[in-house]
């Protein structure tokens, strides 16, 4: 009821000691700070790492050559190459629940075109790439299976490919000359940017897989296959059964290759965002409650300094609520104002360590308004003892006091 | 007449520790509404103890005070806040303004803990007329240490009457001045209690509790005393001599 009058007497008390409030609020400002500059960062890394981990496609399952569990000195990941189309074709047959598959074959290789040449990645893939890695083509078509069967000339190109082969023409239509054979280009894919490794995903040519084993890296056996699930639920059957599939195809043959599962990469990439956000944030949340900690010391100190005020308040008929709300909407200001500058210096500073270094933030309302909250919290838990040890004062005492 | 205070063998006792000091020893005591009560008695005698169970600022050890007709011995600390709030006024020797506040904020401030609520324009007008009464309201703006002693202290005593106490209680209020600004305080009492309100209030000074109505002795916590003032000092009168032997000195010294 009389928290009005009660709010101006604690902001006018404020006011009259400037510096030393702000010196107070000082602790709460740098601690908000800190919290939204690590918190906004790691939210920027985090989100980065994700949505580098969604472009890889959705709901893949990948099949690499070579195990993983072979002991002693045996080849280890990516040694023997046994990998073969078949082994494409029956998982595509045979597991339930796959939407697409793609036998991959890599390679690097010095390509021709338009007067021009640029060394890149050719890929050989099945028709059903673009479905796996969830990417669209921004003009042309797509080869088919009819061109696997025919281990067809024809290939589709990334953007990096096409702005460097055909600055100023169409590609479509185009040919171009991978070890000196002709290719014609069908389409050329939309910009998917940098993976997650750091290499250009644009800068590739893709091939029927066929066409990429018998005319341009002259290999039997297959980098990779993919594999993409209808469902998240469904991977980790599919995951199983494919592995049952491969082995019984190899019949006593030791296991020679890897199943792996889009979601184990990404928890792996994720969690070590998140243990540095929760590391950084628990440390700049340390940092709050040492601001909270000033702000009681100094709400003590002004306490102490105001006996003498309190004592007529009492007298001239405030109740020790009366008393007792002053001090805690005065802590409670000292410490919500440090919250909303240190929100902006936050801002501010992640908004600096971005453009500096190029990293991504993420500024979330949730961060900003539990930064406030907390903030004002803050102030309520540790302005409470000073508040209550103001109004417990004794009138008489009070008055007395010098 | 109506009695405004009720005192009935009044006890109080300080202990602090293994010393208990036994201030005021039985005091039975009846204040009518109107009254212009002085208190005096030596230093130690018990004159501040027993204005702060009058001003219910502290409770008697033993004993019953009826403020009012209403028994005060069962209330708690914050019905015993509003009684203060709203029929008690109190001033104290050492003023005790509000520092770095103007005089009509601090004469605003019992108003701001008054159980109704009062809106601002109100307090305002309220506290601009206790200054008037007091003789300030040009000095409203004022920070108390932009005021004299005196002036402190008329302010003190508009904060007092902001909420129009039935009884106005003093300790020792002129102790801190001079002898004429005293008399100019002593004025405003003299003002007040014309104007109905009664007062009490403790002085060391016989020449001014002169200007009351009735003197009461304590000694060692006990009333000894209770008399009325025969010969009563009239504080414009008082003030008209004092303003001629200024004027008289002037005048020696300058021929
Ligand atoms: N808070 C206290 N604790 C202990 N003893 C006290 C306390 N307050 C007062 N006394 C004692 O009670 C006695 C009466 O004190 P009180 O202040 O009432 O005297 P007084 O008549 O007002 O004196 P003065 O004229 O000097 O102001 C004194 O002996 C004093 O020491
Ligand atoms: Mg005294």
């Amino acid at each position: 009821m009389r928290i009005t009058a009660t709010s101006v007497i604690a902001l006018r008390a404020l006011r009259r000691n400037k510096l030393r409030s702000i010196l107070t609020a000082l602790g709460i400002i740098i601690g908000v700070g800190a919290v939204i500059a690590t918190v906004s960062i790691g939210n920027g890394a985090k989100n980065q790492v994700e949505s580098q981990i969604a472009s890889l496609g959705q709901n893949v399952i990948t099949v690499f050559p070579g195990s993983t569990n072979t002991g002693g000195t045996r080849g280890g990941f990516g040694a023997a190459s046994t990998l073969t189309i078949e082994d494409a074709e029956a998982i595509e047959r045979e597991v339930l629940g796959v939407v697409a598959v793609s036998a991959e074959v890599r390679d690097r290789q010095q390509i021709l075109a338009n007067g021009l040449n640029w060394n890149t990645t050719v890929m050989g893939e099945s028709p059903g790439y673009l479905s796996v890695r969830a990417w669209d083509l921004a003009q042309g078509n797509m080869f088919t299976d009819a061109d696997m069967r025919s281990t067809a000339k024809v290939a589709i190109i990334g953007q990096t490919v096409a702005t460097e082969l055909y600055p100023d023409v169409d590609p479509v239509g185009q040919t171009i000359r991978i070890r000196n054979l002709p290719f014609k280009v069908l389409g050329v894919l939309k910009p998917k940017g940098f993976s997650f490794f750091g290499s250009d995903q644009d800068d590739v040519v893709i091939v029927p897989t066929t066409s990429a084993m018998r005319r341009v890296a002259r290999r039997q056996y297959l980098s990779s296959i993919l594999i993409q699930a209808q469902s998240p639920t469904m991977m980790s059957r599919i995951q199983q059964e494919v592995t049952d599939l491969l082995q019984q195809r190899r019949g006593d043959r030791e296991a020679d290759f890897t199943v792996r599962n889009q979601l184990e990469l990404a928890e792996a990439a994720t969690a070590t965002s998140k243990t540095m956000t929760v590391l950084l944030g628990s440390i700049a949340g340390v940092s709050l409650i040492v601001g909270g900690i000033g702000i009681m010391n100094i709400m003590l100190v002004s306490v102490t300094e105001r006996t003498r005020e309190i004592g007529i308040r009492l007298a001239i008929g405030a109740h020790d609520r009366d008393v007792r709300i002053q001090f805690l909407i005065e802590a409670m200001i000292l410490s919500m104002l440090g919250g909303i500058f240190g929100v902006l210096i936050g801002i501010g500073a992640s908004q600096v360590v971005s453009s500096q270094t190029g990293m991504p933030v993420l500024i979330s309302t949730a961060s900003v308004t539990g930064a406030v909250a907390f903030s004002a919290f803050v102030g309520i838990v540790f302005g409470f003892y000073p508040a209550h040890k103001a109004a417990k004062l004794d009138p008489i005492d009070a008055l007395r006091f010098e | 007449m109506k009695a405004v205070v009720q005192l009935e063998n009044i006890h109080k006792t300080y202990s602090n520790g293994e010393v208990e000091v036994h201030a005021v020893r039985g005091i039975n005591l009846t204040i009518e509404s109107g009254e212009f009560v002085a208190i005096m008695g030596a230093s130690g005698s018990g004159k501040s103890t027993l204005m702060n169970v009058l001003g219910c600022l502290d409770r008697p050890s033993k004993g019953r005070y009826l403020l009012d007709g209403v028994d005060t011995s069962d209330l708690d600390r914050n019905e015993r806040a509003d009684l203060r709030n709203q029929k008690l006024g109190f001033v104290f020797q050492g003023f005790n303004l509000l520092a770095r506040t103007t005089a009509l904020e601090n004469v605003e401030l019992p108003m701001l803990y008054n159980p109704k609520r009062i809106p601002s324009r109100e307090k305002r007008k309220r506290a601009l007329e206790a200054l008037e009464i007091v003789g300030l309201a040009e000095r409203a703006d004022h920070l108390p240490n932009q005021l004299s002693g005196g002036q402190q202290q008329r302010v003190a005593i508009a904060r007092a009457l902001v909420n129009n106490p039935q009884i106005l209680l003093a300790d020792e209020p002129t102790g801190n001045l001079d002898s004429k600004t005293s008399v100019e305080v002593m004025g405003v009492f003299q003002k007040l209690n014309e104007r109905g309100i009664t007062i009490v209030m403790v002085t060391h000074e016989l020449d001014i509790a002169r200007y009351c109505k009735r003197n009461l002795i304590v000694r060692d916590g006990l009333l000894v005393r209770d008399e009325l003032v025969q010969d009563r000092s009239y504080s414009d009168r008082e003030l008209q001599r004092i303003r001629e032997e200024e004027a008289a000195a002037k005048l020696t010294q300058s021929a």
